[in-house]
């Protein structure tokens, strides 16, 4: 970097630390009736592309609904809608353009783990404010992060005790090779321990593998009595259709997945997952007052062949729950708005959830699914009550995140 | 280790070979024979699968069984459509840039993206999937529990016909012989009567129809989307490079090692550590030997 491109940015990131909390005008410098901004902030393009844009389109049919029912404290909702191109150091740039330059009150966004670590910092030293979609590993206490998808106690971990009560004791573990499918067995390893069951395989291969033959084949010569997999992206595609080759049948040993939902089976086919199991808290199939109406609207927005799913659903709440929280706070401040979000509730298509002030993360029920030949999921069974988010599992963390503390040690 | 498990990963790298094989047999023609750094190789396999998608989606309407009937129409259907487009691609810009390499490569890289975008405006950016036909599930019980799936032994079966096919096209009729007289001493070939700009075009539409094919068997097993041909393209090219430019015997072997290795590899350790060891092995025997497996030894390609 030349001296004095450094000097400017530097500059610039003081001057922007010092004065854009007091010059960005949240709330009540405000003229009435113009529009608030707020950053959408996906990939566009990219290997990530399949998965981000439904809940980029499921964020702006949110935001529709709002503006057309009068908006936000008498503002209409203005989405700017950036490209991260999955790649994650475009991600933390447009986050800081969308901060710095657009002054969006707020950013709903990312998918990968990655990407929303590449993002973090640019968000803490501008006291902004992500909404998180998509379920994830954990290990994070961010003042500046909403993290609305599921925790490890609202997914991972009661899915490996209705595996161990229902289809048996000894797990494989499979998964892509990167930091979530790592942590989760490390989770899973955890658990299985103390449950008393036994882990008889563990495989990761690289993010876009295609041949899966000698995972399953390790699969079929160790008896497992479940596989649960952590794998990500178009890997499933093969990972399902190799796994029904040899002759492996859901009676057999069936798979738990935490990254297959609605979206996926459509893309691997339901020819081979069915009879599988995936764990979410949401299904397009879930039973709520609220679901109909989002699952049609949805569909006639944006095609009768779209699928939904839980990182969608997620998008959604968030914008909803951003929505509630500012009207709360009276305010667009990132920072009161994250003060006021512990307060509010809201009648999502999952059911009623909010958001746990201490950590961010958000109370809500865990489900387990049976994929079923249409593609779509049978529940099978769910916790019955919103669970309360644990971001640093019991089973590899001793710490919690505890706010206004932070980071603390578990009492 | 027990005998069961050898024979099993055994066949695993021999499928694996015969899939490598596929995708590098149009490759060899064209990087291979011609010179033509193609990077959107892998986009052409693509639209391979996707044909083998359309087909299904077409006979859709004709009942259930049509799946199977579907799925063998689109095995000479996706030669001819990649085919077509590798002629589209060949004379709307890879035949401005020969003895170009450098050239050639960023055209085709940006082709490779410009395709990529293309299958997601008119598919979708989710994967689609094809129907494995019926009598294609399951496969042949071996001893002790191993399973040697109907699927991959169709597609060793595929390799097998399609090597045969290229090399009584190559070396048994009289385009075949136009196309490596051609390749191997351009001007000559010229001067006693070659069309060689139309074997140009052949050549490349040939390599690229051998691209749809191999995308079309692919379809079995892997995934379809706008990104699919990233997956392979890399592995493509190591075959090609390991077996030797300009060789269709040196892509066999190279296959073969590559897939063999990396079954038995990832067997005793994981499969990121079977890519690696295998990557680096071929980095040290191109070290000793540049030339590949079987390296050339006409003058006229060096």
């Amino acid at each position: 970097m030349k001296r004095r491109d450094f000097l400017k940015g530097a500059g610039v990131a003081a001057i922007g630390a010092a004065a854009y909390p007091v010059l960005g005008g949240f709330g009540t410098a405000r003229a009435a009736g113009s529009p608030v901004k707020v950053g959408i902030l996906h990939s566009l393009s990219g290997t990530m592309a399949i998965s981000e844009i439904p809940v980029k389109n499921a964020e702006l049919m949110a935001i529709e609904e709002i503006n057309a029912a009068g908006g936000v404290l008498g503002h209409k909702i203005k989405p700017i809608v950036v490209d991260g191109a999955s790649d994650w150091p475009t991600f933390a740039q447009k986050a800081k353009q969308l901060i710095a330059s657009d002054r969006v009150a707020t950013v709903f966004g990312c998918w990968t783990s990655a990407s929303r670590k590449a993002v973090k910092p640019v968000f803490e030293h501008y006291r902004n404010l992500l909404w998180y979609p998509v379920q994830y590993e954990g290990n994070e206490c961010s003042k500046n992060i909403i993290y609305t998808g599921a925790c490890p106690n609202q997914q991972i971990e009661p899915a490996v005790e209705w595996l161990f009560k229902n289809k048996g004791k000894k797990f494989f573990l499979v998964g892509s090779d990167y930091v979530f499918p790592r942590t989760a067995n490390a989770i899973i390893k955890g658990q299985v321990k103390a449950l008393g069951g036994e882990i008889v395989g563990e495989e990761y291969a690289p993010l876009g593998h295609m041949e899966f033959s000698t995972i399953v084949n390790k699969i079929k010569a160790s008896g497992a009595d479940v596989v649960f997999s952590t794998i990500n992206g178009d890997s499933n595609v093969p990972f399902y259709k190799q796994y029904a080759a040899v002759g492996l049948t859901p009676e057999k040993a069936p798979i738990m997945a935490v990254s297959v939902a609605e979206v996926e089976v459509q893309g691997i086919g339901p020819q081979y997952c069915a009879g599988h199991y995936a764990s979410w808290n949401y299904f397009e199939t879930t039973k709520t007052p609220t679901n109909p109406k989002f699952v049609e609207e949805f569909k006639k927005k944006y095609g009768h062949d779209q699928v939904l799913d839980d990182p969608i659903e997620h998008g959604y709440l968030n914008v909803y729950l951003w929505k509630l929280a500012a009207e709360k706070a009276r305010s667009f401040h990132p920072m009161r708005v994250r003060d006021a979000v512990g307060k509010v509730s809201f009648d999502a298509p999952q059911g009623k959830v909010k958001v746990d002030p201490a950590n961010q993360n958000m109370y809500q029920v865990a489900r387990v699914g049976e994929i079923m030949a249409t593609g779509m999921f049978k529940e099978v069974w769910n916790s019955g009550k919103v669970l309360k988010p644990e971001p640093y599992s019991k089973y590899i963390s001793n710490m919690m995140c505890d706010w206004p503390k932070g980071l603390v040690k578990r009492k | 280790m027990n005998e069961a498990i050898v024979i099993g990963q055994a066949f695993n790298g021999l499928s694996t070979a015969s899939i490598l094989l596929l995708m590098a047999l149009g490759l060899a023609v064209i990087f291979g024979l011609m010179g033509v750094i193609n990077m959107a190789h892998g986009e052409l396999m693509t639209a391979g699968a996707y044909t083998a998608y359309m087909a299904q989606t077409a006979l859709a309407h004709f009942g259930p069984h049509a799946a199977g009937w579907a799925y063998l129409l689109a095995l000479p259907l996706s030669f001819l459509v990649a085919g077509l487009l590798g002629l589209a691609i060949e004379w709307l810009l890879v035949r401005h840039l020969y003895g170009r390499p450098l050239e050639t490569l960023l055209a085709t890289w940006g082709l490779s993206l410009f395709l990529q975008q293309s299958y997601r405006n008119i598919f979708g950016s989710n994967n689609v999937y094809v129907k494995t036909p019926d009598w294609l599930t399951g496969g042949v019980a071996f001893s002790d529990g191993v399973q040697l799936p109907y699927v991959r032994l169709f597609i060793i079966a595929l390799v097998g016909a399609t090597l045969l096919g290229v090399f009584l096209y190559l070396y048994r009729t009289r385009t075949g012989l136009q196309i490596r007289s051609v390749m191997q001493n351009r001007a000559m070939a010229s001067c006693c009567g070659v069309p060689t700009r139309r074997i140009d075009a052949l050549t490349f539409a040939f390599g690229s129809g051998l691209a749809g094919l191999a995308g079309c068997a692919l379809a079995l097993i892997g995934s379809i989307g706008p990104s699919t041909g990233q997956y392979y393209i890399v592995d493509s090219f190591m075959v090609v490079v390991l077996g030797g430019v300009g060789r269709l015997l040196g892509a066999v072997a190279g296959a073969g090692v590559i897939g063999e290795m990396h079954a038995f590899i990832e067997y005793w350790s994981s499969a990121s550590a079977a890519t690696v060891a295998v990557f680096a092995l071929i980095i040290v025997f191109l070290q000793l030997r540049p030339g590949g497996l079987f390296p050339t030894t006409s003058r006229a390609l060096d």
